[in-house]
């Protein structure tokens, strides 16, 4: 930042509140992954102190991986995350830029049409969709959640990502139409990476609550091959019995993959290249 | 040869019609200029010559052939944008060579063409610098170089300077000029600018609300302008228009009278209180309250000690003015 405008009070503030901000928010997390190291007694006796060497102990991760297949579970919902997103992306962003770029009868009624599943949301049609995946004979595949998952994400990616993409210069499209750039060149080599801040966000929003689902993984997957990481988990948490310890590493797990995905995608989210490209 | 013939060319955009009735022809290696207010459609024609827009009736005709249903890539041309819309995550060398890769060139024949453009432009230091590491003439330079890779048979330029300062803007100017004689391609260049019109042009072209008024050569649309609307656009400050009442005309008609023809002092036939003066150093402009509603500009020729306040004589020579009817078309 720029020297001349920046009052050392305000800094101090603004990090100040940064900071406060993200020690409550790493909080929860914090505990969770302390007391995924301890003894059952010890989690419930302190449940803030830190693992000592007494109350040590790697019981939840030792049930976590005995019981049922954990890394199967985890692959399950990794292959789901990646791939809803992958469609959600690119169907999202082609639909986007048919939307901004072509003038056609009916544009602005199919814009407003996939931005209508914004407000309504999926789960309304529970239903329907399980009598559908039963007749399609998608019922306990991976691909039953893919399909749930990205019909889900689409709304506000075309809503988000067609906003973006009216605002590439018109100019830059119409250079590569000169120079004989096919549509397909134009949209991923010239467009996409100019939308690239945007795409980031809208991974980053669809992410979390693809890989916490618990509604349709429970309803369209419960099979054993195709459960999900939250699914899995689900086995810890009884009627009467709760296995903290096994509950607790099997969230501290859960944990990892979404915030490696989150650091990919939000170095995205800072970084610009469009300056330069216009004026 | 012609390079480019728009024969009953009309474009509307749904019940918009911004093009109307267009016919233009540009001969082989002629520099013509589009001028015309804001919003007449000029970008709008430049965009279907090119091809990114579909005439909605008439035909264009690019050398020998009917280009209607041609893509753009493949009419022979090569536009230049106001925004200079460089691929951002290309350097330069690779800006410039993108098109000629996409025609499947020769590797030796683009290195040596894009070599020619680059010396050509002075880019040679800038090759490897993508456009953000750029100045706005560096960019522009750029834009212009990857038109003139492709050695297309016609160049377009939609206001190609305008986002530069006045020097650079100047010295572009000059640039494309000496590029216009050793090319010898035919162009079209669309533009606000008077001066840029008046120095590049070999044909202006003056479109009003989606209609050419008048065509001809700087001195010809100058000294001989069909209506005022084109006498009131050409010259800078711009004509005078005077009822022609007040000079012993019809009712109805109007006088015009070009600020630079106008002298002070003897008695004349018009007469005003002078309302501002502007000096220019090398001439001086003065603005004359004549009791009409239009203030009258008079421009001198050298540095003037006048006063606001002052009461003035207008004379001016009786040949040197233009006779409009009514409707604004010349009489004489
Ligand atoms: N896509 C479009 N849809 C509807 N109307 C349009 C469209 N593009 C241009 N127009 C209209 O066509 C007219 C001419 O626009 P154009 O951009 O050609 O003007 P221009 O002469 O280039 O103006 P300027 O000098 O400000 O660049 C304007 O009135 C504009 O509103
Ligand atoms: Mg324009």
């Amino acid at each position: 930042m720029n020297k001349a405008r920046q009052n050392p009070l305000n800094a101090v503030a603004a990090h100040g509140a940064l900071i406060l901000y993200t020690l409550i928010a790493l909080f929860p997390v914090f505990v969770i992954l302390i007391n995924s190291f301890k003894t059952r007694k010890a989690i419930f006796r302190e449940p803030l102190a830190l693992p000592d060497a007494d109350s040590f102990s790697m019981i939840g991760y030792e049930t976590v991986m005995k019981q049922g297949d954990f890394f199967l579970y985890f692959q399950n919902s990794l292959i789901v995350t990646v791939v809803s997103l992958f469609f959600i992306l690119l169907f999202g962003a082609m639909a986007a830029f048919a939307l901004s770029e072509y003038r056609f009868r009916g544009n602005t009624l199919m814009g407003l049409y996939l931005a209508l599943g914004i407000m309504i949301p999926i789960r309304i049609g529970t239903v329907a969709i399980l009598d559908l995946m039963v007749q399609t004979g998608l019922v306990n595949t991976l691909m039953a959640l893919i399909l749930v998952y990205t019909a889900q994400g689409l709304p506000l990616a075309v809503f988000i990502l067609s906003e973006f993409m009216r605002q590439v210069s018109e100019d830059l499209k119409n250079a590569g139409r000169i120079d004989g750039l096919s549509e397909y060149t134009i949209f991923f080599r010239l467009v996409l990476p100019l939308v690239r801040p945007a795409m980031a966000t809208v991974a980053v929003f669809n992410m979390i609550p693809i890989w916490n689902d618990l509604w349709f993984p429970l309803i369209l997957a419960p099979a054993e091959e195709t459960k999900t990481l939250t699914l899995g988990s689900q086995v810890f948490i009884g009627q009467f019995v709760t296995d903290w310890n096994a509950v607790l590493s099997a969230l501290s797990l859960a944990i990892l993959p979404v915030m490696i995905l989150y650091v990919i995608f939000s170095r995205q989210l800072i970084r610009g290249i469009t300056s330069g490209a216009v004026k | 040869m012609t390079a480019l013939q728009l024969t009953d060319l009309n474009k509307s955009f749904g019940a918009v019609h911004v093009l109307k009735d267009i016919n233009l022809t540009v001969e082989e290696g002629e520099f013509v200029v589009f001028v015309g207010p804001s919003g007449c459609g000029k970008s709008t024609l430049l965009r279907v010559i090119a091809g990114l827009e579909d005439a909605t009736s008439g035909e264009i005709r690019i050398g020998a052939s009917v280009v209607n249903d041609t893509p753009p890539a493949k009419r022979g041309i090569a536009m230049v944008f106001q925004s200079y819309a460089l691929y951002p995550h290309l350097n330069v060398c690779e800006n410039m060579s993108l098109a000629l890769k996409q025609e499947k060139q020769p590797k030796a024949e683009i290195e040596a063409r894009v070599a020619e453009a680059s010396r050509m432009l002075s880019l040679d230091p800038y090759l490897d610098r993508r456009p953000a590491e750029l100045s706005g003439g560096q960019r522009q330079r750029v834009a212009i170089g990857r038109a003139v890779v492709r050695q297309p048979q016609l160049f377009l330029f939609d206001e190609p300077l305008s986002n530069l300062d006045a020097a650079l803007r100047m010295n572009t100017r000059l640039e494309i000029a000496k590029l216009h004689r050793q090319l010898e391609g035919s162009m079209i260049y669309v533009t606000h600018d008077q001066t840029e019109a008046m120095t590049l042009a070999d044909k202006i072209v003056v479109l009003r609300d989606g209609r050419v008024e008048q065509v001809g050569s700087p001195m010809d649309l100058y000294n001989n302008p069909a209506n005022r609307f084109v006498a009131e656009f050409l010259g800078s400050p711009s004509m005078n228009i005077v009822p022609a009442t007040r000079l012993g005309g019809s009712d109805g008609e109007q006088v015009g009278i070009r600020p630079e023809y106008v002298h002070i002092g003897d008695a004349g036939a018009l007469a005003g209180s002078v309302i501002h003066v502007e000096h220019l150093g090398g001439d001086t402009n003065v603005i004359v309250d004549i009791g009409e509603e239009a203030p009258f500009t008079v421009r001198l020729f050298g540095q003037f000690d006048i006063e606001a306040g002052a009461t003035v004589q207008l004379g001016f020579d009786e040949a040197k003015t233009y006779r409009f009817d009514a409707a604004g078309s010349r009489l004489s």
